[in-house]
């Protein structure tokens, strides 16, 4: 059978499922807590897998992968970074956030705070972070099919982000976290399950010796050592490793930030059990990146002149697709097609699990934080409630769909990481403040969201990326035609700035106001982060 | 669904007493003391850990470079330290919750489910 025909079987079968486990989960799917939070009955391992499905985005299976066969040692500098942030969430976070809040981020800091003005704040991080992270995962999608099927063409790059936008409003729309949840855990198994075929089958290629097989990347990518060790892309020059350092800390202090992540600590009956998830989360994580080091370094071995090229021209995207297709006997052999067809459409079940999540997360908080309790003072129904979270999965799909499609030549590993740095700059610092701090108040928490959001996206607005790179060989390295130049911030990552500014905006504003009613309600947020006790119950059938 | 994050008020209202005879009790100022113990040190440790390793990637790449038996070299080696870290924090975090903090979390919480069932909630 031809590959293009395999493939799009594959694809086709991996829709089919998701959206019959969608149908599956929905038969139950009535109240606010089984629609936003699953019922908080999903067990530590349930909820440790989707997690994981959650976090392994296209942008780390294909984009790290892809990095590790480019530029070899400094694309395994992503999955540190992406691994060592789960101990923030694990030590400062998850529990925490499970036994305070109740359907999103915004919960925990309204509970001692102004209900409106954090509520507007946390919601509009949330939509921002989610929004930037959506696009990354759509562009993947549509290069990665149009790639896959070998047609370079704009229609069918459109169509799939149209029909990828359709499929999440799906989602979310019918199967709510429950449909979501399960989504996220059969990718996750199958992205582990098909990951680790491959991985034998490249270290069986060198007996299991990795020495041999880091010795044939580096021949074969023809940098020599320099292949293994750091420095190939970050270390040109003092500015790159500047802004090596601002990646850095953005992954590992984003994480705990991200919306999408925070909510999925509600779907589980205790915080122990949150904690228990975690636990999961990391050991699953963790081994997944160790199996994209081996991908990488296999790709950049096993895959010569032509394939080679493609990976390269590819951004990396399709080093793991093509080495399947390499251990599996080469292009045009039966195998090869089998195993290409397999990873991607497993790729392609990545990108539709996390875009679940992603938009699951957003409408729930334009629902829950603006709509109930900003505009309806918390006075609406369950079923008002839930109703403008469907029309707002549906409007954000649309947003998504059409910024998207304009967006194809960004980046994905880029948006992806602007993500994170947003996250870390607004999310963070007030979470932590408002756990830890007594004095943290509504403004604190106001100007650290905002503060962070903004000094994140005005930083790279004036970066290297929107403008000012110029030309080379031909193509404009950044986004605003070649003829403008605005940039005046030297580094693509604004972490190591707007970080710290975001903590100390709240830092600001918490001491230029006293709020005796927060402080005094510290005390009961506290106890209750602590013991449970009063947190949200697990829905019981 | 007794809960109170979702009541309508413009400023924090205190929901329930029993919430600050629990914070009066020895077994929570134990807990919270176990507990920001045990976080705040490891949290300072483990981020140091990786920035040190950020930045000996960007100015020790002299040792960093260094092959260590066959093409594995220490950059290598370090950051799969940074796996095995990770992992050995995380599970012994695992293990001094479970022993040290959950049963006063427990304790306590019994307490407030007595308090509101003894009030006739």
């Amino acid at each position: 059978m031809d590959h293009q025909v395999l493939t799009t079987v594959l694809f086709l079968s991996v829709v089919a499922l998701t959206i019959g486990i969608t149908f599956w989960a929905s038969r139950d799917n009535s109240g606010s807590d089984s629609f936003y939070a699953g019922g908080r009955s999903f067990s530590p391992i349930q909820n440790g897998l989707a997690i994981g499905g959650d976090y392994m985005s296209a942008a780390s299976f294909l984009g790290i992968s892809g990095a590790i066969a480019l530029s070899g040692y400094d694309g395994f500098l992503y999955s540190i970074g992406f691994l060592v942030a789960w101990l923030v969430a694990l030590l400062l976070v998850a529990e925490m956030l499970r036994n305070s809040g109740r359907y999103t981020m915004a919960d925990q800091l309204a509970y001692r705070m102004k209900q409106t003005p954090v509520r507007m704040a946390a919601a509009t991080s949330t939509v921002v972070v989610s929004i930037f992270y959506l696009l990354a995962q759509m562009v993947g999608a549509g290069t990665l099919v149009a790639l896959l099927l070998g047609v370079d063409s704009q229609t069918v790059k459109n169509l799939v982000i149209f029909g990828v936008g359709i499929l999440m409003i799906f989602y979310v729309t019918v199967g709510g976290m429950k449909g979501t949840t399960w989504v996220q855990i059969v990718k996750a198994v199958l992205l582990m399950a098909g990951s680790a075929v491959i991985v034998f089958m490249v270290l069986a290629k060198f007996n299991f010796n990795l020495s041999d097989l880091l010795g044939a990347a580096a021949s074969n990518s023809g940098k020599g050592q320099a292949f293994l060790e750091p420095g190939l892309k970050f270390g040109i020059s003092t500015t790159s490793k500047i802004d090596f350092i601002s990646l850095g800390i953005a992954l590992v202090l984003g994480t705990a930030g991200l919306p999408h992540i925070l909510i999925r600590f509600y779907t589980v009956p205790t915080s122990r059990d949150a904690r228990k998830s975690v636990l999961w989360a990391i050991g699953l994580i963790g081994v997944f990146y160790l199996f994209t080091l081996v991908l990488g370094f296999g790709a950049a071995a096993l895959l010569k002149g032509d394939k080679a090229a493609e990976v390269a021209t590819s951004k990396g995207n399709l080093a793991s697709p093509l080495l399947a297709e390499a251990v599996g006997g080469g292009a045009g052999s039966t195998g090869g097609a089998i195993l290409l067809a397999v990873i991607a459409a497993v790729a392609f079940a990545t990108i539709l699990a996390v875009v679940a999540g992603l938009t699951l997360t957003s409408s729930a908080s334009v629902a829950h934080d603006i709509y109930n309790n900003v505009i309806k003072k918390g006075k609406a129904t369950e079923k008002q409630e839930i109703k403008v979270t469907r029309i707002a999965a549906f409007s954000i799909g649309l947003v998504a769909i059409l910024l998207a499609i304009p967006a194809q030549n960004l980046n994905i590993a880029f948006l992806v990481a602007l993500a994170f740095a947003v996250a870390a700059s607004a999310n963070l610092p007030a979470i932590v403040y408002n756990m830890f701090w007594r004095r943290f108040n509504t403004r604190g928490a106001t100007w650290s969201i905002y503060g962070g959001l903004a000094s994140s996206l005005l930083l790279v607005f004036f970066s290297p990326v929107m403008s000012g790179k110029g030309v080379i060989d031909g193509v404009n390295q950044s986004l605003l035609p070649a003829s403008i130049d605005i940039s005046w911030f030297p580094l693509e990552n604004p972490g190591i700035v707007s970080i710290p500014l975001g903590f100390l905006f709240g830092f600001l504003g918490t001491i230029s106001r006293r709020e005796p009613e927060a402080e005094d309600r510290f005390t009961e947020l506290e106890v209750r982060a602590l013991t449970g006790a009063g947190s949200e119950k697990a829905v019981i059938h | 669904m007794t809960s109170d994050v979702n009541t309508p008020h413009t400023q924090s209202e205190r929901s329930d007493p029993l919430y600050d005879e629990l914070a009066a009790s020895p077994e929570f100022t134990e807990l919270r003391k176990l507990y920001r113990g045990f976080v705040f040190p490891a949290t300072v440790a483990f981020l140091a850990w990786y920035l040190l390793y950020v930045l000996m990637s960007n100015w020790a790449t002299g040792f960093m470079n260094t092959r260590l038996f066959g093409n594995i070299n220490v950059a290598l080696v370090f950051g799969l330290l940074q796996f095995v870290t990770t992992f050995v924090l995380a599970w012994i975090y695992s293990r001094f919750s479970t022993a040290r903090l959950d049963p006063l979390a427990r304790e306590l919480n019994d307490r407030y489910e007595a308090g509101k069932h003894g009030k006739g909630h």
